[in-house]
């Protein structure tokens, strides 16, 4: 028997009541990722319905089959570039968006696959793949801003969802987002969590990461690993001199820097002057 | 088969799926069809960053593979690494660390079945098309994924890479009340996952079987998830550290992903392979929904694996909410894990199939080599011979219908394509 034939039409997402949706077009596109940074949108339960209502989801293949075509008021971007067709095809979205959101680690800093980019790439090829000649990648994983212009960046690893929300409204009305601007460690004192260095000698990286995970790693006993990336202007040095007073070993001190966010500047400078490249 | 028409197709997106990949498929004047299903998704060299980084970093590391089943990556990297310095994790840890894979089972399985999987029967471009005529099942299904992302999110602090996991067990264990706080939410979970089954049973689904060779973990005691032997449809059962003299990886010119055979013949794992081998230890409501649905034995169609889900997805909030009855306050939630020069191999039952992961690591805890082999990189000949099998079969169906067909073909596996290696670009070739 033959599945049930495919209902004719509605190309439109959300169609069907509107002709010529007069709604905002949001398209969310993916590189080199994991999808956790769409999927927080399809993870926005209680309020997704509602979003859809409000914008006409006009590119979106992992949560729908319908493509509409550009421009686009909002595009979303997550993952990083890798290949020289990925290279080619940010700029074919950045001509069709009003808006670009570069979101998430990947596409703000290029990611965890940037560790690459301290390595020699040719090796893991063929450590990885049988024919890595068949493979095409770039030596080095960069974020979207490398490429195109980027008009606002949500970072994290996974970008947050009450951030996101934040961020699509703001943009939605017109206006410029604005997100909180601290370290973790700074939430981690309103929170009233204790302090996992100076109570138990962890290693940390609360004091130079940007705020937005609501310092989630220290509440669970742990250090923070950095996933939201460097806080701009973060006293850098003095956190890889605490590390090391702490007894980080010199390899320890550069693998923390170099995490899933490698590859953002701060990061990088800071872990090169604790370790040379890797082994 | 000579006067046969040849064909090619060609859908340019595969949609409603985790990762970027094509398919193409010719139609040949003999008769004969060819299905590549073709992985464009970047490689991003897990195994090569891995080295030399610390063993207790993997379950942080490896998470990052996939946005839609870290639980899955950080439970088979902690397993190997147990294994590797020869620990074992049990009681009250073990009960925890099932606890929060049942919450990404219940999150990943109502997200597929309500919303990637379901519009396809109906004939929808997607869960939020198929909202606007048929509000229920959606609402529901956004319900329930809801409590597996609380259950993730009390064990794990957040949905997607979650941090509580450690080497050994959980960073800190959950308070008593916020344990208690998941026990109503439960309770409708399972209500909820049960008029979800029943919803599922009244899709219309084609009849097509196919004879699989099924591959999952069994364990003695219950519908294994986190651990478990290896075992077959076809009698074999074995240790996990079995698992790469049997499944061989080989890399397909037409994909950037390993396709895997298991001796030599392509295999499935997933849902319909968990079920084959272990439904006898299903929860009670949960064999109640599987009599329902009428699944009495092996399910060999690919298409009710949406049956199976369901089923599933009861399952593991019944088991859930065991859990969180039981569950008496713990100091601490893992155990020592030191360090020592060897490999350990883990493997656990991501909501998509088995995941595999082995470590080599040296006295001091460096990694020195990796290998993971996720679900979809093993289903992934399995996919291409449903295609092959489906196309010849369905001559009548026009290149639209047959398009979405096959795409329908390819979600019946829930593949994950940024773990094999998103998009789904079909191209049906009829020469």
């Amino acid at each position: 028997m033959a599945p049930r034939k495919p209902k004719p039409k509605p190309k439109r997402a959300g169609d069907g009541e509107t002709p010529g949706d007069v709604r905002p077009k949001l398209a969310v596109w993916k590189f080199a990722s994991c999808d956790g940074c769409q999927l927080t949108l399809l993870d926005c339960e209680d309020a997704l319905l509602e979003i859809a209502a409000k914008v006409e989801i006009a590119n979106f293949p992992e949560a729908s089959r319908a493509i509409v075509r550009g421009p686009y008021d909002v595009s979303l971007v997550e993952g990083s570039i890798t290949t020289s067709h990925d290279a080619e095809r940010i700029h074919t979205i950045r001509r069709a968006s009003k808006v670009l959101v570069a979101i998430g680690a990947c596409a703000t800093s290029g990611g965890i696959q940037a560790l690459r980019n301290f390595a020699e790439v040719g090796g893991w090829m063929t450590a990885v793949y049988g024919r890595p000649d068949a493979i095409p990648t770039l030596r080095a994983s960069t974020p979207i801003s490398d490429h195109v212009k980027v008009d606002f960046e949500l970072h994290g690893c996974p970008i947050s969802k009450e951030q996101l929300i934040r961020v699509l409204g703001a943009i939605l009305r017109g206006n410029v987002p604005r997100l909180p601007h601290h370290s973790v460690c700074l939430d981690c004192k309103r929170n009233g969590t204790v302090c996992v260095t100076v109570a138990e000698g962890q290693p940390c990286l609360g004091p130079v990461t940007r705020c937005g995970c609501g310092a989630l790693c220290p509440s669970h006993g742990r250090g923070c690993y950095g996933c939201f990336g460097p806080l701009a202007e973060a006293n850098f040095g003095g956190m890889g001199r605490l590390l090391e007073v702490k007894g980080v070993d010199a390899a320890g001190r550069a693998r923390l820097f170099r995490g899933i966010y490698g590859a953002a500047e701060a990061f990088r400078v800071e872990s090169e002057s604790h370790g040379r490249n890797r082994t | 088969m000579a006067g046969t028409v040849p064909r090619k197709l060609r859908v340019e997106v595969l949609a409603r799926i985790e990762g970027e990949a094509g398919l193409d498929i010719a139609v040949k004047r003999d008769g004969r069809v060819e299905a590549h299903l073709a992985v464009f998704e970047p490689p991003r060299l897990f195994e090569g960053f891995l080295r030399g980084r610390d063993f207790r970093e993997a379950p942080d590391l490896t998470a990052r593979i996939c946005g839609i089943c870290p639980v899955a990556y950080q439970t088979s990297a902690c397993q190997a690494m147990e294994r590797a310095c020869g620990v074992t994790v049990g009681g009250a840890v073990r009960d925890l660390r099932r606890l929060l894979y049942f919450g990404e089972w219940i999150e990943s399985h109502a997200l597929h079945v309500h919303l990637l999987h379901g519009p396809d029967f109906l004939g929808y471009e997607s869960g939020i098309h198929m909202a606007a005529d048929h509000p229920e099942p959606v609402v529901r299904g956004l319900r329930l994924k809801k409590v597996g992302n609380d259950l993730m999110t009390l064990l794990g602090g957040r949905e997607i890479h979650p941090v509580g996991m450690r080497v050994g067990g959980f960073w800190r264990a959950p308070r008593l009340e916020a344990m208690r706080a998941m026990r109503e939410p439960l309770l409708r979970a399972i209500d909820d996952a049960v008029a979800a089954a029943r919803w599922t049973g009244t899709l219309d689904i084609p009849e097509f079987e196919r004879d699989y060779l099924f591959l999952a973990l069994r364990h003695d005691d219950e519908y294994a998830i986190v651990d478990g032997r290896l075992a077959t449809n076809n009698g074999f059962d074995a240790d996990v550290d079995a698992f790469e003299r049997h499944v061989v990886e080989v890399h397909a010119q037409h994909s950037n992903a390993l396709q895997s055979t298991f001796d030599g013949q392509a295999f499935l794992t997933g849902p319909l392979a968990r079920f084959a081998l272990s439904r006898e230890l299903l929860s009670p409501r949960a064999k109640e929904a599987a009599r329902e649905l009428g699944l009495n034995g092996p399910c060999m169609n690919p298409f009710r694996s949406i049956h199976v889900r369901a089923v599933e997805t009861i399952h593991a909030a019944e088991e859930a909410l065991a859990i969180v009855e039981r569950f008496e306050p713990i100091e601490r939630a893992y155990v020592d894990v030191e360090p020592r020069e060897g490999s350990g191999c883990g493997a656990s039952e991501a909501p998509r199939g088995l995941l595999y992961h082995r470590y080599r690591i040296d006295a001091g805890g460096s990694i020195l080599e990796a290998r993971i082999v996720p679900p979809t990189a093993q289903n992934q000949k399995s996919m291409e011979e449903d295609l092959v099998r489906w196309v010849g079969a369905h001559p009548e169906l026009d290149d639209e219908r047959l398009g979405w067909t096959c795409e329908q073909a390819i979600r019946n596996h829930d593949p994950c394509i940024s773990c094999a290696t998103h998009f789904l670009r079909v191209r049906v070739n009829r020469e």
